[in-house]
């Protein structure tokens, strides 16, 4: 199994040579920089800037090319999980991965998150080759590029939402004030200023979830990966959760893919893939919106 | 940084589980216990029996009459024991005597600065209305206040007269005034006792107070204060007289300053052994106290080599402990490691995190069973009767060790959890 990804990374590796992978680099940093300040003016009317097909497009976050996933390879249980998925994410999109159980949403999710190889295809991460990269360079784009939330919650227990939230940015070497501000500031984005001492026992399931998503915020990832949020929540809880992505990428110009089995809340994403059977098998717009709103 | 976050972890993780914490940390505190008890005992031991003998003199050499190993007992049935050579007790003929004693002093007048020679009369109990002593009554010449470090406290030594003519005088302990006097010693100084020898026979004799002697605890005693036995000093020529005796079992030299006394006590030896050349049962032995101290040094090292060893094994078998419980502890959080490595944690730092706890887990342990060690080797020493002295090098060992002892058992489990696949973490139920 090994050989044969280092025979594709070779190919890869070729291939990106070519193509001059550090202009890629430049481009998404010199992307990040203009999405400080600048270009958050553009980003507070995003609708204007998609709908003038004139306009330079953002740039694309995720761009994955025939990507496969087989697990047990080489045994008589090889078995293929992801069939050649395309899918390219700009900036500032707002998407939603829908599909039955069974269908690859997981492990596409995981795929993408940095969490587990691909056996096949090509995938970039904002301008980073996931092919070539080591164990700690994948450690290090799910530190600072990532921010995972999980229908599980899995805030760290018996450690406080303040230090939960505070995790990422500790493996990402800020300083401790720093990180106990930024901290702070964030659970206050996502309401639950008030409970940063609180340990994840103490907390409803919404209330997590909160925390969660406050976590994966903490080191301003390009992308945040959501998967199913709200699968464990009501749907009053739900909504709540569902309002704070709204907010995250209307207000913050967020990238964020969203795992759902409900078709409404998928309907609000910009975007909605379909996937099924490790293909994906539809691809249509969505509203953008809150329904509700 | 992360140090810093790790070791609050670490001390979370102890102590939310209390008492799982304990049970493991237990081996590392039985054995750390052990080890620092057992030194600070041996520790006691050493200075006390050092200070002991630069009390008496490092540099003393104790000269006695030895029985012979003849060949005449050791072939034949080959069957003859130990003990029973060695009963063969010394007559008048095999004595050292005085004459032997000037000879040597006349030899070696550079080395020798005195000659300490003393013979017990045995034990007696003195008794006056309700008060009583317990002594042991023993016959000194002049060099024996010296070479024993004793200070007198009131009246004064044996002049050289009383030496000589062998008059009825004694010199007693503070302590044996305390008893008979109430601490009185002018009361005492002038004062005729009464001494009725307990063993062997009846005797009775009658010595006037001249002296009273510091009495210094030897540190063993099993009676109450009021009843150890001290001793009562008399003249040797009166002591000879009384037990009709015209010499000397030993003797021991005091040497001068610089002298290598392992090497003049063989001198010593050879000179001796002349007048026991013709002896055939008994023979001159010489020993100094110097060669004592380093054989009685190297027993005690000994031991507590041995019970080190003992004790490296309770700290291996603690730390099997640590590394069980260390395996158990990252299975259980098998989700959180994958919680982690989702949000950026690399291998080395899981890793970190649990070589942290596994050395925390010891060291607790370690500072706890120095805290044993430490009031056990009291007890201990004060058992014995010795000033407690623990030695802060083995402390330090003794935290180094069960850090080592963290670092070693703590690194499997460590670098499991740090190989975990983040995905199989995750799902893990």
């Amino acid at each position: 199994m090994k050989k044969k990804q280092k025979q594709e990374e070779q190919l890869i590796i070729e291939d990106i040579t070519d193509t001059a992978p550090d202009a890629l680099e430049k481009e998404s940093d010199e992307a990040k920089e203009a999405g400080t300040e600048p270009a958050r003016a553009d980003q507070v009317k995003p609708d204007t800037l998609r709908e003038e097909p004139g306009n330079e497009d953002p740039p694309v976050v995720i761009d994955m090319k025939g990507i496969t996933k087989k697990y047990f390879i080489g045994q008589p249980n090889e078995l293929e999980v992801l069939h050649g998925i395309d899918i390219k994410v700009r900036k500032g999109e707002f998407v939603a991965i829908v599909g039955q159980s069974g269908s690859g949403k997981s492990t596409l999710m995981n795929v993408i998150g940095a969490l587990d190889r691909p056996t096949g295809g090509e995938y970039t991460l904002d301008g980073v080759d996931m092919f070539r990269t080591g164990d700690s360079e994948l450690s290090e784009i799910r530190c600072k590029k990532i921010g995972f939330v999980f229908q599980t919650y899995n805030l760290v227990a018996r450690t406080s939402a303040l230090k939960n939230v505070e995790l990422p940015m500790l493996y990402a070497g800020v300083p401790m004030r720093v990180r106990s501000k930024k901290a702070r500031e964030l659970l206050n984005l996502v309401e639950m200023g008030d409970r940063i001492r609180h340990l994840p026992d103490e907390l409803s399931g919404g209330q997590k979830q909160r925390v969660a998503i406050a976590r994966a915020m903490a080191n301003d990832p390009s992308i945040i990966l959501a998967d199913e949020p709200t699968g464990a929540l009501d749907s009053v809880t739900g909504r709540l959760i569902m309002d704070i992505f709204h907010k995250l990428h209307d207000e913050q110009g967020k990238t964020i893919i969203l795992i759902t089995h409900s078709p409404e809340l998928a309907a609000e994403c910009e975007r909605i893939l379909t996937l099924k059977d490790g293909v994906i098998i539809n691809e249509q717009k969505g509203s953008g919106r809150n329904a509700v709103l | 940084m992360l140090f810093f976050e790790n070791l609050i972890l670490a001390f979370t993780a102890l102590w939310v589980n209390k008492m799982r914490s304990l049970l493991t940390m237990l081996g590392i505190i039985i054995g750390i216990g052990a080890v620092i008890a057992i030194v600070t005992v041996g520790n006691s031991l050493m200075n006390s029996i050092s200070s002991e003998m630069s009390d008496m003199g490092a540099n003393n050499i104790v000269v006695g009459v030895q029985a012979r190993e003849s060949e005449e007992e050791s072939d034949g049935s080959g069957m003859r024991f130990e003990t029973l050579r060695g009963a063969k007790i010394p007559m008048e003929k095999d004595l050292i005597t005085d004459e032997y004693i000037r000879e040597l002093t006349a030899e070696y007048p550079d080395e020798i600065k005195a000659v300490s020679i003393d013979t017990s009369l045995g034990d007696a109990r003195v008794e006056s209305g309700r008060n009583y002593a317990n002594i042991s009554l023993r016959g000194i010449n002049s060099g024996y206040m010296g070479a024993n470090n004793i200070k007198m406290q009131a009246g004064s030594e044996f002049g050289s007269k009383a030496y000589s003519d062998g008059k009825g005088v004694c010199i007693v302990s503070d302590r044996f005034v305390s008893n008979m006097f109430d601490g009185d010693n002018d009361k005492a100084i002038g004062h005729k006792i009464e001494i009725e020898m307990t063993g062997r026979g009846y005797k009775y004799y009658v010595f006037t107070i001249v002296g009273v002697y510091e009495y210094v605890s030897q540190g063993f005693e099993m009676q109450a204060a009021r009843d150890v036995s001290t001793e009562v000093y008399i003249p040797i020529s009166t002591a000879l007289n009384k037990n009709h005796l015209k010499g000397y079992t030993n003797f021991t030299i005091v040497t001068k300053q610089g002298i290598d006394s392992d090497a003049f006590a063989l001198k010593v030896k050879e000179f001796m052994e002349r007048y026991y050349h013709n002896n055939r049962d008994f023979t001159i032995s010489t020993f100094s106290l110097a060669s004592m101290v380093s054989a009685m040094t190297s027993m005690v090292g000994t031991v507590s080599t041995a019970i080190t060893v003992i004790a490296a094994i309770s700290l291996i078998v603690g730390g099997i402990g640590v590394m069980n419980i260390m395996l158990v502890s990252i299975s259980e959080r098998t989700r959180e490691i994958g919680t982690r490595k989702a949000l950026g944690a690399t291998n080395g730092s899981i890793r970190a995190q649990f070589i942290m706890e596994a050395i925390v887990l010891c060291l607790v342990g370690g500072v706890l069973g120095i805290g044993v060690g430490i009031i056990g080797g009291a007890i201990g020493a004060k058992a014995l009767g010795y000033e407690a002295s623990p030695t802060a090098s083995s402390i330090v060992a003794a935290l180094l060790f069960s850090m080592a002892v963290g670092v070693f058992f703590g690194y499997y489990p460590a670098n499991k959890a740090a190989k975990m696949n983040p995905i199989d973490a995750l799902r893990y139920e």
